[in-house]
């Protein structure tokens, strides 16, 4: 079931019908059924991996408890008996206990997670290796559908697992509502990826019925509808035409507007979609986590980052970096590598390494395929030389006094939308020889004079659509610039019923009629379905 | 709720409502000047019910028969009820609707549908589909006919369909946003131009010749409820070269008529019978007749009708009379308006339709 079906909407609308009619107390049970419903018309075999990466993680999480619990218990009842020596040792013995536990809960879903949706990957690297050294066999792709979301859920699960076993939050006794928490509709699809902490503070609380709280959740989806629909899905067509066609009748100045065309897709796709998601979670009273902050106006490739896709960011950097940085092993590598490179390459190594072990599970996350792997490691490269570079910025800024001007703002944040966009030609084009192939006529092959000649009119998109799109684009951006002082849809809501009224029945006009959607129009699914 | 808020909301609803009922209406296609044949389904809703024989089939019946002949000649009271490609399921059900409204004497129905299994094309399904009344036969017709990319919502609120068609809006779509003329006569689809068949290709040569279990098994059904009902079913192929109609599928329609009782009438096989000449009595190559074919194919018929199944001359009813009088007034003022658009003479002795212009070939 797509967000963007009719379906999905019939679904949303007996939903939320339903969601106010029955008692409170029932609420979150009504939404446990409706997610599972949503993932098996999805695939009827979905909700088995789910429950399956539920009940180890649930089982598990009890268990981590249980051993901590019991731990209280019993240095309580022999708080004279034992001795400090002793005490500690019977810590780190639970400890140990716990750390296998949650261990092999997530190897267990991770290799779920490894075999189905890295499985024909490494099948086809395999296979490939051997050919290339003059093997004859290969080895079968396994015929495993991708379960929707799995991704999502899996690393929300996990991230669980870590915050019970590290005591941030105590484990969930329910395990209805666990699987609720995992498996939750909305965020299924394309995330974000959500903490218990926060998701559980409002997604079993009852809801009465506010009117308020339903419109503005579904002011939120459409505006999702409309950056999906009529910016995402109509510039796809432009995409499609330049990387997918006669690649080598596409070069030069076309990968330049492929990579701008990409940008603005994955920008009204995402932030689109992640808008339906959270908007449909408020229109139920529950509080989804925040997963975009106006990346685009960034003005370094690590603040866009901080503001792109900011639940995986910060899942990666407390669930990879931060234990990656400070494990044992990589302190002794530390102390060793400013014993025998010096303090300043010492002291980097740690950080430079867990970056990279968050940059390559970064590309991975995102796709079974060379193509994300190198761009998650192009992405670690350009963080690196940019920090790398900072003391030539300071000495620069110490130079000129442009830090702060609105010129050089613009220009840094043109920059990294140019930077973002061109490391982005590795999804683009899906595969790396490629890329790089394309990337480079950007300077071999000076044809710019497509951008004026009529050139883009022949990429399946008309003069109208181009209107459209800019029409779209500079909604976002105006949006976009008015969120800096606060919510749009609470500052429309201040505004006379008339002009509410007109606006968002505008906006619900043009989704109507300028959206890509329906027969003619092939629709692509969102972009973060696949992860 | 306050006075005010419920005052309000039944406001916004009202604007919602008539907006989005405005738009439908001018979105829509209005199938007046260009492709027309999208307009034929809808326009049988608006005749009186009381026909003799009603058509049923794709191009192959709205191309080639003429009612107004078969009233003029032989009294018969005929409507086509015929749409481009329709298929076996959606002849059936347009049967099953018509029924609800009246119940001739016999059926025709074109049989080169049988090619078809399974749903084809988005555009034809419209042209067939859009134009029935909703009715329990519609949507078993929607749900039977729809191809994968088709959405049952589409059809009951067809401004999802067609929301990006403003910018191709022309005139007629706000000139004919409430009202539209006739554009068929009684069904039938009028051209009097002239292009010859010259190399007509021969069918290629297929893996499977049988018919499709599916388009057997609505066939069937229009059998059984021609039966049902005491109508008489006749089956029949009118004579187009193109698309090409194999023995191997006559060997199927004839075994069919005569395990079932049915007429099966092959006008491809009585081109001499009717006096067809695919030189000047089509207007595409041989695909479909033009007028001048059509009242040959239709003279042969009308003799079928008296003569083997029997159907009465009601040129006698008074009521009836004066309906045709205006309905052959405007079949006659189109085609005097053809004959000049086109540049063609009017069908002589020999009935042949002959060109004025090379140019004017349609």
């Amino acid at each position: 079931m797509l967000l963007t079906s009719y379906e999905f909407l019939g679904f949303l609308a007996v939903l939320l019908v339903l969601y106010y009619l029955v008692p409170r107390g029932f609420q979150w049970k009504l939404l446990l059924a409706a997610s599972y419903l949503f993932y098996f018309v999805a695939g009827p075999l979905f909700p088995l991996y789910i429950l399956v990466t539920t009940a180890t993680t649930y089982l598990v999480s009890c268990r981590i408890e249980g051993i901590g619990r019991r731990q209280s218990v019993y240095l309580k009842e022999n708080k004279g008996s034992l001795s400090k020596e002793e005490k500690k040792a019977y810590k780190q013995k639970n400890k140990t206990a716990q750390w296998r536990w949650m261990l092999a809960c997530l190897l267990f879903n991770l290799g779920i997670l490894a075999v189905v949706k890295y499985g024909n990957f490494a099948i086809s690297n395999i296979n490939g290796l051997v050919q290339a050294l003059g093997g004859r066999g290969e080895f079968g792709l396994l015929g495993i559908i991708v379960p929707m979301g799995i991704s999502f859920y899996t690393f929300q699960s996990m991230g669980y697992l870590i915050d019970v076993y590290r005591g941030v939050v105590p484990a969930e006794r329910n395990f209805f509502r666990l699987a609720l928490f995992v498996s939750f509709f909305p965020q299924l699809i394309q995330g974000p990826i959500s903490r218990f902490g926060d998701l559980s503070q409002t997604l079993f609380s009852e809801h009465p019925f506010e009117g308020k709280t339903l419109c503005l959740g579904l002011q939120r989806v459409l505006w999702g509808y409309f950056k999906k629909l009529v910016v995402a899905d109509r510039v796809v067509t432009g995409i499609t035409t330049i990387t997918r066609g006669g690649i080598s009748e596409y070069e030069g100045a076309y990968v330049f507007v492929g990579m701008m065309f990409y940008a603005l897709q994955l920008y009204a796709d995402f932030t689109g979609g992640i808008d339906i998601t959270i908007g449909v979670a408020q229109a139920m009273g529950i509080r989804v986590a925040e997963n975009f902050n106006r990346p685009f106006f960034s003005k370094s490739i690590k603040e866009y980052w901080n503001r792109w896709h900011m639940t995986m960011g910060s899942w990666f950097t407390d669930y990879i970096f931060y234990p990656i940085s400070v494990c044992k092993p990589m302190l002794k590598f530390s102390k060793f590598a400013r014993a025998h490179f010096g303090e300043a390459v010492g002291k980097r190594m740690p950080v430079y390494l867990s970056s990279f072990a968050v940059w390559s599970a970064t590309g991975i996350w995102h796709g079974a395929s060379w193509n994300f792997i190198v761009w998650g490691l192009a992405n670690w490269v350009v963080i690196m030389i940019s920090q790398e570079l900072e003391p030539l910025y300071a000495r620069f800024h110490g130079r000129f006094s442009v830090q702060g001007k609105w010129g050089f703002k613009l220009f840094q944040v043109l920059r990294t939308i140019l930077l973002m966009s061109s490391l982005r030609i590795f999804d683009c084009y899906r595969d790396v020889g490629t890329a790089f192939r394309m990337f480079g006529t950007l300077f071999t092959r000076w044809n710019w004079q497509i951008l004026w000649d009529g050139s883009l009119l022949e990429l399946g998109l008309s003069g109208l659509d181009y209107g459209i799109l800019a029409a779209g684009l500079l909604m976002m951006v105006l949006v976009s610039l008015v969120q800096r002082t606060g919510s749009v849809r609470e500052k429309i809501a201040a505004r006379p019923y008339p002009v509410r009224f007109l606006l968002w029945y505008g906006l619900f006009l043009l989704v109507l009629l300028m959206g890509a959607y329906g027969v003619g129009y092939d629709a692509s699914q969102f972009i973060y379905n696949q992860f | 709720m306050s006075r005010k808020k419920v005052l309000r909301a039944a406001g916004s609803a009202l604007v919602v409502l008539v907006s989005l009922y405005l738009l439908q209406k001018l979105l829509v296609p209005k199938y007046v000047t260009d492709v027309v044949e999208g307009a034929f389904i809808a326009e049988y809703y608006q005749e009186e019910k009381d026909h003799d024989v009603i058509f049923i089939g794709d191009c192959e019946v709205y191309e080639n028969f003429t009612p107004a002949l078969l009233w003029e000649e032989y009294g018969i009271n005929s409507y086509i009820r015929g749409s481009a490609q329709q298929l076996v399921w959606q002849s059936y059900y347009l049967l099953e609707d018509t029924l609800r409204y009246e119940k001739p004497d016999a059926v025709i129905f074109n049989v080169l549908a049988m090619m078809y299994n399974e749903p084809q094309k988005e555009a034809y399904n419209r042209m067939t589909l859009e134009g029935m009344r909703w009715s329990p036969s519609k949507v078993k017709a929607v749900q039977a006919s729809m191809t994968e990319s088709e959405n049952f919502l589409d059809y009951v609120f067809p401004l999802l369909r067609y929301h990006a068609r403003w910018s191709q809006l022309e005139p007629e779509d706000f000139t004919h946003m409430f009202q539209r003329e006739k554009v068929s006569h009684n069904g039938y689809y009028m051209r009097v131009d002239v292009k010859p068949a010259e190399n007509v290709p021969e069918g290629r040569i297929l893996a499977d010749y049988s018919f499709g279990q599916n388009a057997y098994d609505y066939l069937d059904r229009i059998t059984n409820l021609c039966r049902e009902e005491g109508i008489q079913l006749i089956l029949v192929k009118a004579p187009s070269l193109y698309p090409y109609w194999y023995e191997e599928w006559e060997e199927q329609m004839e075994e069919y008529a005569a395990v079932n009782g049915l007429l099966y009438v092959n006008f491809l096989d009585l081109l001499e019978e009717t006096g067809v000449d695919f030189t000047t009595d089509t207007y595409d190559g041989g695909l479909h007749m033009n007028l001048a074919g059509a009242e040959k194919i239709t003279r042969y018929l009308g003799r079928v009708l008296r003569d083997q199944a029997g159907l009465e001359d009601r040129r006698g009813e008074e009521h009836l009379s004066r309906m045709w009088e205006e309905k052959l007034a405007a079949y006659e003022r189109e085609k005097q308006e053809q004959y000049l658009k086109y540049g063609v003479e009017e069908a002589g002795e020999g009935g042949n339709a002959r060109e004025n212009s090379a140019e004017n070939t349609g």
